[in-house]
């Protein structure tokens, strides 16, 4: 049992600390926050070139790294750190995490090396309702003869107005549940296909609105199983929530850093206020809480591994996800509120980077399920011996 | 980073199994689950001859170096005999004081002579121990101890009187290791002595404290000119704190993971009472099973995380300080939930006398979990100061 770190992964982690303290300052993110893609194409060409961090997670035999999660998630956790703005999120937990799971060995060969030169990717799926099950799926397909007529719409899309290729999942139309859904995956430009940018809240976080008006697809585009593909997609989506947990862990580890370089440094009644008790009890709430959502990404890191070496099965995956997700979210929200309550009067104003965080803490909470989601999920795997999803 | 266990280490797992599945049965049945936190008072007879049996086979003191009957066993190795010892619900150890406090403790500060004489006593489950820190007046703030210890020239002797409080297992205990003022002018830490201290004696008296479930498990323990013998002072007269702290340092963390599976035993019983009562329909109870579930599944991970990162020297990572906060917090909350999967239910005794059901008893008792051993309180400081390194509390 060695549940820490390896040597090279600490290595990884401290690179892309470096990397992202050198170039993903506060400065820039507000500049590139502020525009419709989200974020700064050339910082990502730099991500792409210079750290190869978009290979990290593809196997070898199609030109990638062939790292595994937990170096995955060691990286996430500095990008959630530093509110790293950029489609990787989105290309790698959901484009590459679909292509490993589902993805036929044409789609493998086709897609992973566009990601590798620097496209983007992400997932469509739930649709105006905004939920996260499989009755989310509301965007339906028609089979004729060997082509499959798409029409429907998706919100909530990551980088969904920008990303290059589409990962779409679609039911049959008059199915319900579970049962019917597909995924398919093709270039964004496929003809049928309108998207805009949806603003949001969390402005570091760009989501978009996707349309299908008689998009029409061969075969070769379907992923997975046709028509029962939900299971693939919750393992697709499972990987993706450990991904953002790690996101969650490292914006939860800055609130509780950067309010410590504050309450250090202010002084009130004569004293930096991080004397007092009741501030100093906070704080330490706030470390449990990063450090409980790091065993628990991590963990979930190492099932994910044991999942894609298909030596451990989606029971695990759930268990884990769901755990990592709805503890991460929890607490990132938690760490993010009473950072700014301890910043005081500074914590609401622009200036100050504690409100960014605060305003990611919820956008990664509802992105693929909000902990009560999870926490029933796994309630239903407890008490009622019949899985939910 | 992975989460396995090492081969040797599972077959170990499975040697250990092995032994408790064909000894803790027969005349041993009546005390399995029995006798843990809440209920150390209880089947003390029966537990001390199961310590025998432990001895017998070998499964007493098995973190201890082979030149004093261990097995040297390393830290992983003790972290799943407690788990599998858990799993088996094998009685609350009657002899965890002295195994686990006194014994290395002895080996790290003891003189060759009270090594041969306390030793043999703890490995064999013939001798047993308590702890005499707190006293009324030195709860939180340990360094505050008014028992005094004098040597009295004539006897040869120290002679020691006050009163310590909050100890567990003290009617069942032969010796009580006692922290005692040699320096009657010094105060704080400074002028301690660590001694050993036979109880059964006319200067020591003994008397349980009737807690909120009914029972007795902590005891008040009154010393009048008690008699200890000079080669029981461990260490110098001015070395209690010392010694006192370094005992404090030498659990480890070994006993997490079996503390975990007891304390999942209990969220078994409280999901197999909710599906049986139809409160696992209601959605708030549901929220909240998960999320205990939640919490205890990363109690484990937290565990593993600070068992790996040991670094050898004893010295914990600043991450460990936040487990006794956690789980004394986790399993409070647990006995509330406990309460509320109950419903009415719960509120009703089984017979006239105050006889607690096992998650009666759990909710009432965990209260006490967020203030002993370092309350709740005084873990945030702590945590605050050790591992965030936020100014000090003022001292006096």
């Amino acid at each position: 049992m060695d549940f820490k770190f390896t040597d090279e992964q600490i290595m990884i982690r401290d690179t892309a600390e470096a990397f992202l303290v050198k170039n993903c300052p506060s400065a820039a993110i507000r500049q590139f926050m502020d525009t419709q893609l989200g974020y700064d194409p050339d910082f990502w060409k730099r991500i792409c070139n210079e750290m190869c961090w978009q290979g990290l997670l593809i196997p070898e035999n199609y030109g990638g790294l062939g790292l595994g999660y937990v170096e995955l998630v060691a990286t996430l956790e500095q990008m959630g750190r530093y509110l790293c703005c950029s489609p990787f999120y989105g290309s790698i937990c959901l484009g590459v995490n679909a292509l490993l799971v589902a993805g036929t060995e044409q789609q493998k060969t086709a897609f992973l090396p566009q990601i590798l030169a620097g496209k983007t990717a992400t997932i469509a799926y739930t649709s105006e309702t905004g939920g996260w099950d499989s009755g989310s799926v509301q965007t339906s397909y028609k089979k004729q003869d060997n082509s499959y007529c798409l029409n429907g719409t998706y919100r909530f899309v990551p980088n969904g107005h920008s990303a290059d290729i589409l990962v779409l999942a679609a039911r049959e139309e008059g199915t319900q549940g579970e049962e019917g859904i597909s995924l398919f995956i093709l270039p964004a430009k496929t003809s049928g296909i309108t998207r805009e940018w949806l603003p949001t809240i969390d402005q570091t976080r760009p989501q978009g609105q996707v349309i299908l008006n008689n998009v029409i697809l061969n075969g070769d585009a379907v992923m997975g199983e046709q028509g029962q593909a939900w299971a693939e997609l919750q393992n697709i989506l499972d990987l993706a929530r450990i991904g953002l947990a790690a996101e969650q862990l490292g914006g939860s580890q800055q609130c509780l850093d950067s309010t410590l370089a504050y309450i250090t440094e202010r002084v009130q009644f004569g004293r930096p206020i991080a004397s007092y008790q009741a501030i100093k009890h906070k704080c330490a709430d706030m470390m449990v809480k990063v450090e409980a959502s790091r065993s628990a990404v991590y963990h979930a890191a190492c099932v994910a591994d044991q999942f894609l070496n298909q030596s451990e099965d989606a029971d695990a995956l759930i268990e884990a996800a769901s755990i990592a997700k709805a503890y991460g979210s929890d607490s990132f929200f938690h760490n993010a509120g009473v950072g700014i309550q301890l910043h005081g009067g500074v914590g609401i104003t622009a200036e100050y980077d504690i409100q960014l965080y605060f305003k990611r803490a919820k956008s990664t909470e509802i992105f693929l399920g909000a902990p009560d989601y999870h926490r029933e999920r796994l309630a239903a795997l407890l008490l009622d011996q019949r899985e939910v999803s | 980073m992975k989460l396995d266990f090492s081969p040797q280490d599972e077959s170990f797992r499975q040697e250990i199994a092995n032994w408790l599945a064909n000894n803790l049965c027969g005349e041993f049945d009546i005390i399995c689950g029995r006798g843990g936190p809440g209920d150390q008072h209880s089947l003390v007879e029966e537990r001390k001859a199961w310590e025998q049996k432990l001895y017998e086979g070998g499964w007493t003191c098995i973190g201890w170096p082979t030149e004093f009957g261990g097995r040297d066993a390393s830290i992983e190795q003790q972290v799943i005999f407690n788990e599998e010892y858990a799993r088996a619900q094998g009685p609350g150890r009657a002899g965890h004081i002295g195994e686990t406090l006194v014994g290395p403790t002895l080996i790290a500060f003891g003189s060759q002579s009270q090594k041969d004489r306390y030793l043999p006593g703890i490995l064999k489950g013939e001798t047993f121990w308590c702890q005499g820190y707190s006293e009324p007046n030195a709860g939180s703030d340990l360094a505050n101890v008014k028992t005094k210890a004098v040597f009295d020239e004539t006897s040869q002797q120290w002679q020691i009187t006050g009163q310590k409080v909050w100890t567990s297992l003290a009617r069942e205990s032969d010796y009580c290791f006692v922290i005692a003022r040699t320096d009657l002018k010094s105060t704080g830490h400074r002028g301690l002595g660590f001694f050993l201290v036979p109880i059964d004696q006319p200067g020591v008296t003994v008397r349980p404290i009737k807690q909120l479930t009914g029972t007795s498990e902590f005891n008040e323990v009154f010393f009048d000119n008690a008699e200890c013998l000079d080669d029981d002072l461990v260490g110098e007269s001015g070395d209690g704190w010392k010694v006192a702290m370094g005992l404090l340092g030498f659990e480890r963390g070994v006993s997490t993971l079996g503390q975990q599976m007891l304390f999942q035993n209990e969220l078994d019983e409280v999901i197999s009472l909710a599906k049986t009562n139809g409160s696992a329909r209601n959605p708030q109870i549901r929220q909240r099973i998960a999320e205990a579930h939640i919490g205890l599944k990363i109690m484990r991970y937290n565990s593993l995380r600070i068992l790996s990162s040991e670094q050898g020297d004893g010295q914990l990572q600043k991450e460990a300080m936040i487990y006794k906060l956690y789980w004394s917090s986790w399993h409070r909350n647990l006995g509330k939930l406990a309460m509320d999967v109950m419903g009415p239910e719960g509120e009703l005794l089984q017979g006239k006398s105050y006889e607690l059901n096992s998650l009666q008893s759990m909710y009432l008792f965990s209260r006490a979990d967020t203030i002993y051993g370092g309350t709740n309180q005084i873990q945030r400081n702590l945590i605050a100061e050790r591992a965030l390194g936020m100014p000090r509390e003022p001292r006096g």
